[in-house]
């Protein structure tokens, strides 16, 4: 009786925005990434009654605060939550939103809305933004009834964290936010429409066995679903007793450790000539969780002409979407791993395969100029790589850096590279690089940008000040859209329109505005002198590194060419 | 080709949009969409007539559909024995004169005429597309002055034959 009264108690001041709150804490939901305004001031006066129960990070724009959440998202495993009011805080989240659809991070975005009532007549602030991210979501609710709110909470946490992961949007009108509700709630959801097939089929398993056994060239490419599954050590375990070559795509890095004498580094556009060649040669090709990209697959018609394709993938729609699939399995990469991994290894053939790949690797390494004094962002990566010992978290904005970070840092370990794949999304690097380190406190997380990406977001720095949040900025400073320039110098005749931009802040003076300790280095000298320690050193930075300009991200796959048609190869 | 696919989905708000928008952002080319509701509650279906290139972007179109929390289920049923129906209302000019000749030339057809005016008749007419395509055909040098039509509606026959047979009951192909 007593427990029933306090209960009743309790429920009779709750409003819709409490049960939001409610919903959050039984979710486990540790740190929020939002920005308040009117249509979620409910919420907001509930998260301030809730003090203590999360830590809100308040970036200096919605863009800031999704993809902070992704990069959490990235590396902790689980959901990243973001907040924002309606309208224009809402479309300021849209840019994450497909961000995150397009490489599988699961997100569960709370958009604030105009009171029930007043939707559909052009009131203040209010977008159609179910109808802006149908398209770019794996779900999207609009709350219609406050009893639905927590089951819907639920929903949305279900539906992002598993199967294929992915932003999930709900909508919340401000009237739902703030209608206090005396009843007993439902949180409990069926989803029939939704049932992610976890489990191999074991037939196509022993399809894949069988084709191993025979297979005189087979190669394994890793995706950022091997990440996802939590799939590492399977994979390891796979590739080790069969003794497969493994190339992984951008997003796969760390799925495999880079260092390990069986990987052949990324495959793609920029990826190496011996995964590239690998994957053109290749009898028996081993797709696990990734999705075919046209950036690493380039010319459709010339990839893995004369392979055998097994594709394991969890979402169905991804196998066959883009190549023939003779080995379809529909799965999580875990349990498609383990089950093979209980299958006996006899009779490889594949010995002669594994030293003509081996030999590429020492035929056609990756190569750079080393000039005498001046810094090329190739070295730069490595000299990174060195001084954080290959642990640190680093996350990625879009561009030449980008391509230049994942050759030259050789992730060893899953959910330590945060980088924008699919969508390609200048401005993600810094905020996710906020998120990253707020996942992982005890790691140096460095955020590798280009002077173009980081303008786009560096208000964030804010963040930093405010969180003394340790993430070093490291600005590959090419004064340049460096990766527009060298498609204009390559494939316009170098006609450089609007990519080369030398007019710049002061970046050491931006950075100490924020009271961030900001670094100019523009020599190799000033680099091995500064570098190592800032990396060291538990204060945010920003690194305004100097790089020469003409430097080209190779090797390349022209657009239209096929994997085997590389340019830049050779120095 | 041309493939009937149907959807039962949860007859939630935006689960239209969502089925649409997803076959215009995989452009997919629709013919014809019918949306109802069905033997259960809060389940609607809906039947589609595409147009597709191949079987590969065939399986692409069920398996994204398939891929909506939304959708409970999706069939390609073309090669199935079905039943399928559309129903057309064609208002054609007419004076009292030529009346009774359309009535002669809808009769076969099973048509009737629903509404009648000074200067036209409206014709309602059900059956399977390419029987609703003739009777249309029929009534065009009369001039139409309007001309309605639901789209496809299908389901399976409550008997299948044996697989063999299947083509043969083909509708659309
Ligand atoms: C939001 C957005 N706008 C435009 C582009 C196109 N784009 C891709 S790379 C690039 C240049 C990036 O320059 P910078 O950040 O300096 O990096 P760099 O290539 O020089 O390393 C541009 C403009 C993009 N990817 N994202
Ligand atoms: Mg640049």
């Amino acid at each position: 009786m007593k427990a029933q009264a306090s209960a009743e108690q309790q429920t009779a001041t709750k409003t819709g925005a409490d049960l939001l709150v409610e919903a959050l804490i039984g979710q486990g939901v540790e740190t929020l990434f939002g920005y308040p305004g009117g249509a979620v001031l409910p919420i907001y006066d509930a998260l301030y009654r809730a003090e203590g129960s999360f830590d809100h990070i308040l970036p200096r724009h919605e863009q800031g605060a999704i993809h902070a959440a992704e990069g959490y998202a990235r590396v902790s495993g689980k959901a990243g939550v973001v907040i924002g009011t309606s309208g224009p805080g809402a479309t300021n989240l849209v840019t994450g939103i497909a961000d995150a659809m397009m490489d599988s991070i699961p997100l569960v975005v709370f958009t604030g809305q105009v009171a029930k009532g007043v939707i559909g007549t052009d009131a203040f602030q209010e977008s159609d933004i179910m109808g802006i991210t149908t398209p770019i979501t794996k779900h999207n609710y609009q709350v219609q009834d406050i009893e639905d709110l927590p089951r819907i909470v639920n929903e949305a946490f279900h539906i992002a964290t598993t199967g294929r992961p992915g932003p999930v949007v709900v909508d919340i009108p401000k009237d739902i936010s703030s209608t206090v509700y005396e009843k007993q709630v439902n949180h409990e959801f069926h989803l029939p429409g939704y049932q992610p097939n976890l489990k191999p089929n074991p037939l196509q398993i022993s399809k894949l066995h069988d084709a191993l056994i025979v297979a005189k060239k087979p190669v394994v490419l890793a995706g950022a679903g091997v990440i996802h599954a939590e799939a590492s050590e399977q994979l390891k375990t796979f590739v080790q007793n069969y003794q497969l070559p493994v190339t992984t795509t951008l997003l796969g890095l760390g799925s495999y450790p880079g260092s390990c004498d069986l990987s052949l580094g990324m495959a793609g556009m920029h990826g190496t000539y011996s995964a590239n060649m690998a994957l053109y040669e290749c009898d028996l090709l081993i797709n696990i969780g990734s999705r075919f990209d046209d950036r690493l697959t380039g010319n459709l018609k010339h990839f893995a002409p004369n392979a055998t394709v097994a594709h394991v993938d969890i979402d169905p729609a991804e196998i066959g979407k883009n190549i023939p699939t003779q080995i379809p399995i529909v799965s999580d990469a875990k349990a498609a791993l383990e089950a093979l991994n209980t299958k006996p290894v006899k009779g490889l053939q594949h010995k002669g395969w594994m030293e003509a790949i081996s030999q590429n690797k020492v035929d056609y390494p990756l190569w750079h100029d080393l000039p005498e004094e001046a810094i090329v962002p190739q070295w730069l990566m490595q000299k990174v790589y060195q001084y954080t010992d290959g642990e640190a978290v680093v996350t990625t904005d879009v561009g030449q850096h980008q391509m230049w970070a994942a050759q030259y840092y050789h992730f060893d370990r899953p959910n330590r590279w945060v980088t924008s794949g699919g969508l390609g999304t200048m401005g993600y690097g810094f905020p996710a690089a906020i998120g990253a380190q707020l996942a992982d406190m005890d790691s140096t997380c460095v955020a590798v940008v280009g002077d173009g990406g980081f303008q786009m977001t560096l208000q964030e720095l804010s963040v930093l000040q405010e969180r003394k949040l340790p993430v070093k900025v490291l600005i590959v400073n090419n004064q340049a859209l460096g990766m527009v320039r060298q498609w204009q110098e390559k494939f316009y005749s170098e006609r450089y329109s609007e990519s080369i931009i030398d007019v710049q802040p002061d970046f050491v003076k931006l950075a100490e505005s924020y009271q961030v300790p900001g670094y100019k280095i523009e020599t190799q000298e000033e680099l091995l002198q500064v570098l190592p320690k800032v990396l060291a050193d538990d204060q945010p930075a920003v690194i305004d590194c100097r790089v020469l300009q003409k430097e080209n991200v190779y090797p390349m796959i022209a657009p239209g060419k096929g994997l085997h048609e590389m340019i830049g190869v050779k120095r | 080709m041309k493939r009937i696919v149907t959807a039962t989905v949860h007859n939630r708000s935006g689960v239209l949009n969502r089925v649409t928008g997803l076959l215009a952002k995989r452009q997919f080319n629709i013919e014809s969409i019918s949306v109802g509701r069905t033997e259960t509650d809060g389940v609607s279906k809906m039947t589609f007539v595409v147009d597709v290139e191949d079987d590969r972007k065939l399986e692409q179109l069920t398996k994204q559909l398939n891929k909506q929390i939304d959708v409970l289920k999706v069939s390609d049923i073309t090669d199935k024995a079905i039943v399928a129906r559309e129903l057309a209302m064609v208002k054609v000019i007419s004076n009292p004169q030529i009346r009774s000749e359309i009535q002669g030339i809808i009769e076969p057809f099973r048509a009737s005429i629903i509404d009648v005016s000074k200067e036209s008749v409206t014709v309602q007419v059900t059956g399977k597309s390419d029987k609703v395509d003739a009777l249309i055909d029929l009534l065009r040098p009369y001039g139409i002055k309007e001309l309605a039509r639901t789209g496809l509606t299908a389901f399976t026959r409550g008997h299948q034959p044996q697989v063999a047979e299947f083509k043969s009951y083909s509708l659309l192909k």
